[in-house]
């Protein structure tokens, strides 16, 4: 054998290794060996089974608010300075009129306005001789959307990764309209996963005013006289979360409308056994430093009296002070374990932004990604098997040749998907089937060429090397034109998580092609060649 | 072994068959497509679909009565069957909803569930279906009831039973238990069983997939489909247009004063006919998927584009082996030297096409329901990918230099009849 196809040896076997590698690591053991395999080959969510979700964050929302807020602050900012107006309105979501403003006084406001609010504009009002219309600025806006979409994100990953899942995705979707793409592999319940994500939870502690609940809404307006209290609202309670303890309304609380600590004040908040009602869960908390301040003063003024934790407007707990707290608690509910964790995490996490509009979702359940793995691996072994008795059957050595050639092409593809960390879908397997069938392409147009060859009497060695030389430009074309449209595919779908899996197959598979029918069966066939005794003919 | 030893068939002198059978299948396909259009997935149209898997043969006229009792006689039930297991027993509930909110797609989903429980019976007030629970809340629900009796050692022993339990659902019994008894298969005790009793019924039914596709999503996707589609066929274009940049047929046709655009036709023909033969194989293919009522989905726009490659390959090498062949023979007639180019690659177009078509046709057996469409636009489009090279492009370019080359075109027709006739 010459030093030349020595080097081209080892540089394959090379290539074998690391593709090896790659599929399977360094495995002490079988188990190893299929650990490895399941961990590096990541299956995407039509496989698996999952929850996939497009979501849009209602960023008008967001500059709604920023709108309302300036307003309030312009009010108050021009009572301050003794700036003189009529009225002051919202003219839509981004802008705000002031009418009749001392027209002494419009170069004080708009020194404070340029002060104080430097994302506005301002202009006169049409049709007012002394009115003056604050834009928000076009830039703001864009400022609010994006931060609001960065909140959005965050908040939604941050619930999301309290669900435990094995890599769930959420990332900015689509260009720019302010879409979310929320992947959650083995989440099955598509319901469970849109309240996780939307769910406010609002909690507040408050005093219990006349310390007892009554039996309905009429009974209680009927006792107060039909009138409430100053800041005091009528709430309907429930000794647990609708669904797992009484009905709610069936008792009504008269409290406090301004809470003593609200959800905002938690440090953290976790799910924990109920020590009262075994078997149920109770949500802990820790308030934060500030809170503690005004929480303890309050539970010591207030023993025997009757605190309330409500929960978006439920109460759902009303229970006797026994002493002083300071700055930890637990909300007693009956609570599941799951209902409880996700609790903790709503509290935990914070509300979103804006509210979100769902614009697409699907769910594989996992019965169906099971049935679709088997289907993919059946198609894919009995073309595969197909194929190789087909080209041994056909072209003898030659035909080895290919087969060498085409498992070889399968083990690169396959490592890259590991190495590249793509996602293999069931498009994607109908990739992987596809390169079967195309990978043969390129054998079947060396071999047939050099039978055409050694029919007009070439010497083997001289045929298989016109075979591959005259071969090779259509190779590379039958390779461009499929790769065009997989990278155009890719490109223009990218997104479309299945079927962007068809495009990454299938050009690995092309390209792993390349080397192995090319470059991987010639060294074959020259090794088959230099050990042929001169005479002998080629099996082909 | 070898199939095609020294062909010499006159594929050009057959020209007027190809030409009837293209036209045949296009009108076909056009009729339909006409008639009763091509029929769009749901990620297209936007709508709800869910996906059900029956026990037994699916009671399709009782669903059909619950659906239209919850106000959803407009919904399609499609039932599917498949080759490789025909008794899969799974139907498609659909809901179309064009123009609507999102809101009332997924309303829409919480009826057609409704309407399933209420129609087949199944539900118990209280309690949950064991073939929608999540392990997760499968495993709280055991630690609750602790069936095992094992108090505080509990551990995760019931989140491994959960599991054990859900998977053998999902895999074993395929997503539905018809009777709790059978989770004993998975290594359920009876008193783990009765224990589920308490808070889960059986159902011989299970949802296994659900797709919710807002309208927005899916006019904005067939924008996409149709924007990459072209930028394909575009990139197809440039590259055959830099392939074939090598003249065309302008050594036939060089005289002076020729129209410059016959002239800049003869530069681009090969090129042209390519694409042109790649065209016809993309409608014929979508006229079949209107006439035989196939979906189309994203991935069959996939497929479509592949196909688009693919058909592209085969007419690359016989126009490959014609351009060689137009150095090696300037004596011959042009219908003979593609003759016989055809020829010469007519056993590599065979086997190469066949085992493709193979593995596709395996995949389109095999493959399971989710890619039915996608292997059956590759099906078709390998067959008629392979055909309309030699059936479509080749004589296009002969007809266009017999329609420009008058003297040398006639010889050609001649020698094509002669070796017919010979």
């Amino acid at each position: 054998m010459s030093s030349n196809l020595k080097w081209k040896a080892v540089s394959i076997v090379i290539v074998v290794l690391i593709s090896i590698y790659g599929i399977i690591g360094l495995p002490t053991s079988w188990t190893a060996a299929k650990q490895n395999f399941a961990q590096r080959i990541k299956l995407g969510l039509d496989l698996q089974g999952g929850t996939h979700l497009i979501l849009q964050v209602q960023v008008q929302e967001a500059v709604n608010l920023e709108t309302d807020q300036t307003l309030d602050h312009l009010k108050s900012d021009m009572r301050d300075k003794g700036i003189r107006y009529d009225d002051a309105s919202e003219l839509n979501g981004t802008q705000i009129v002031v009418h009749n403003l001392a027209t002494n006084q419009t170069g004080a406001f708009r020194d404070l306005v340029s002060s104080s609010f430097p994302d506005w504009d301002i202009s006169p009002a049409p049709n007012e001789a002394s009115g003056y219309v604050l834009s928000l600025k076009p830039a703001a806006i864009a400022a609010i959307g994006q931060q609001t979409m960065d909140q959005s994100v965050e908040t939604i990953t941050r619930r999301i990764d309290n669900l435990g899942l094995t890599q769930p995705l959420v990332a900015t979707y689509g260009q720019g309209n302010n879409e979310i793409i929320v992947e959650l592999p083995g989440e099955s319940d598509p319901n469970h996963a849109k309240e996780v994500i939307q769910a406010t939870a609002r909690l507040e502690l408050t005093k219990v005013v006349g310390n007892q609940p009554y039996p309905s809404e009429q009974e209680a307006m009927a006792s107060l006289g039909g009138v409430l209290p100053p800041d005091t609202e009528l709430l309907p309670g429930g000794s647990g979360t609708a669904d797992n303890g009484q009905p709610a309304g069936s008792v009504w609380y008269l409290v406090q409308r301004t809470p003593i600590v609200t959800g905002r004040d938690l440090k953290s908040a976790d799910a924990e056994p109920s020590t009262e009602n075994p078997g149920y869960y109770d949500v802990a908390f820790h308030l934060s430093t500030d809170a503690a301040t005004r929480f303890g003063p309050f539970t010591e003024q207030n023993v025997g009296n009757q605190m309330a934790t409500v929960l978006n407007n439920q109460v759902i707990l009303s229970a006797v002070i026994k002493s002083r707290i300071e700055d930890s608690g637990v909300i007693e509910g009956q609570f599941g374990q799951q209902q409880a964790d996700d609790l903790a995490l709503e509290l935990r996490s914070g509300a979103l932004p804006a509210s979100v509009k769902y614009l697409e979702e699907s769910t594989i359940g996992p019965s169906l990604g099971a049935d679709s793995i088997r289907h993919g691996v059946q198609a894919s072994v009995v073309s595969l098997l197909v194929v190789l008795i087909f080209m041994v059957a056909y072209y003898r050595q030659a035909g080895v040749n290919a087969v060498v050639a085409l498992l070889l092409n399968l083990v690169i593809l396959l490592a890259a998907l590991g190495y590249f960390s793509a996602v293999l879908t069931l498009p994607g397997i109908a990739g992987v089937i596809l390169t079967i069938g195309m990978g043969v392409d390129s054998n079947v147009l060396i071999f047939e060429r050099i039978r055409e060859e050694l029919r007009s009497a070439k010497a083997p060695v001289s045929a298989v090397d016109l075979g591959f030389k005259r071969a090779f430009l259509t190779i590379i074309d039958t390779h461009v034109t499929t790769l065009v449209s997989a990278a155009i595919l890719f490109v223009g779908v990218a997104e479309k998580g299945a079927v962007a899996g068809f495009a990454v197959t299938l050009t690995i598979g092309l390209l792993a092609n390349l080397f192995t029918s090319v470059y991987v069966s010639r060294v074959i066939f020259d090794w088959h060649l230099a050990k042929m005794p001169r005479q002998a003919e080629l099996s082909i | 072994m070898e199939f095609f030893k020294q062909v010499n068939i006159n594929w050009m002198g057959k020209t007027k068959y190809f030409v009837a059978l293209s036209l045949a299948l296009l009108i076909i396909g056009g009729i339909s497509w006409a008639r009763k259009g091509l029929y769009y997935g749901i990620d297209f149209t936007g709508g709800t679909l869910v996906y059900v898997r029956f026990d037994t043969t699916p009671p399709i006229d009782k669903i059909r009565q619950g659906l239209a009792s919850q106000g959803l006689g407009d919904s399609t039930i499609q039932q599917i069957s498949d080759i490789s297991s025909p008794n899969a027993n799974e139907v498609v509930i659909g809901l179309d909803e064009r123009g609507q909110g999102e809101e009332a797609l997924a309303a829409g989903r919480t009826a057609i569930l409704n309407a399933l429980y209420a129609s087949l019976g199944a539900g118990e007030p209280g309690k949950q279906d064991f073939n929608s629970v999540t392990p997760q809340a499968l495993a709280d629900q055991l630690t609750r009831k602790d069936p095992l009796n094992l108090g505080v050692n509990v551990g995760d022993k019931y989140t491994q039973l959960a599991k054990q339990l859900t998977d053998y659902r999902d895999h074993d019994l395929r997503g539905v238990v018809s009777d709790l008894r059978r989770l004993q298969g998975a290594g359920a005790t009876p008193a783990v069983i009765s224990a589920l009793r308490d808070s889960y019924f059986p159902s011989n039914f299970a949802v296994i997939s659900e797709e919710i596709v807002g309208p927005q999503v899916g006019a904005q996707l067939r924008k996409q489909a149709v924007i990459v589609t072209l930028y394909a066929l575009g990139g197809m274009l440039i590259y055959i247009a830099f392939r074939f940049s090598g003249g065309g047929l302008l050594h036939l046709t060089a005289s002076a004063g020729t129209f410059f655009l016959w002239k800049w036709i003869d530069f681009v023909i090969f090129g042209a006919a390519a694409v042109l033969a790649v065209f016809h194989d993309v409608l014929i293919t979508l006229g079949l998927f209107s006439l035989l009522h196939f979906e189309i989905s994203l991935t069959v726009i996939a497929a479509l584009l592949t196909l688009v490659g693919y058909s592209m390959n085969d007419t690359i090498v016989i126009f490959d082996r014609i351009r060689e062949n137009l150095r090696l023979m300037r004596r011959e007639p042009f219908a003979s030297i593609v003759n016989r180019s055809i020829n010469q690659t007519l056993s590599r177009t065979i086997l190469t096409s066949g085992l493709t078509f193979v593995t596709v046709l395996v995949l389109f057996l095999m493959g399971g329901q989710v890619l039915r469409s996608f292997s059956f636009a590759l099906v078709v489009g390998i067959m008629v990918g392979t055909y309309s090279s030699f059936g479509i492009a080749a004589p296009l370019v002969v007809a266009w230099s017999n329609w420009r080359g008058q003297g040398e075109a006639a010889t050609g027709t001649a020698a094509g009849n002669k070796s017919r006739k010979g």
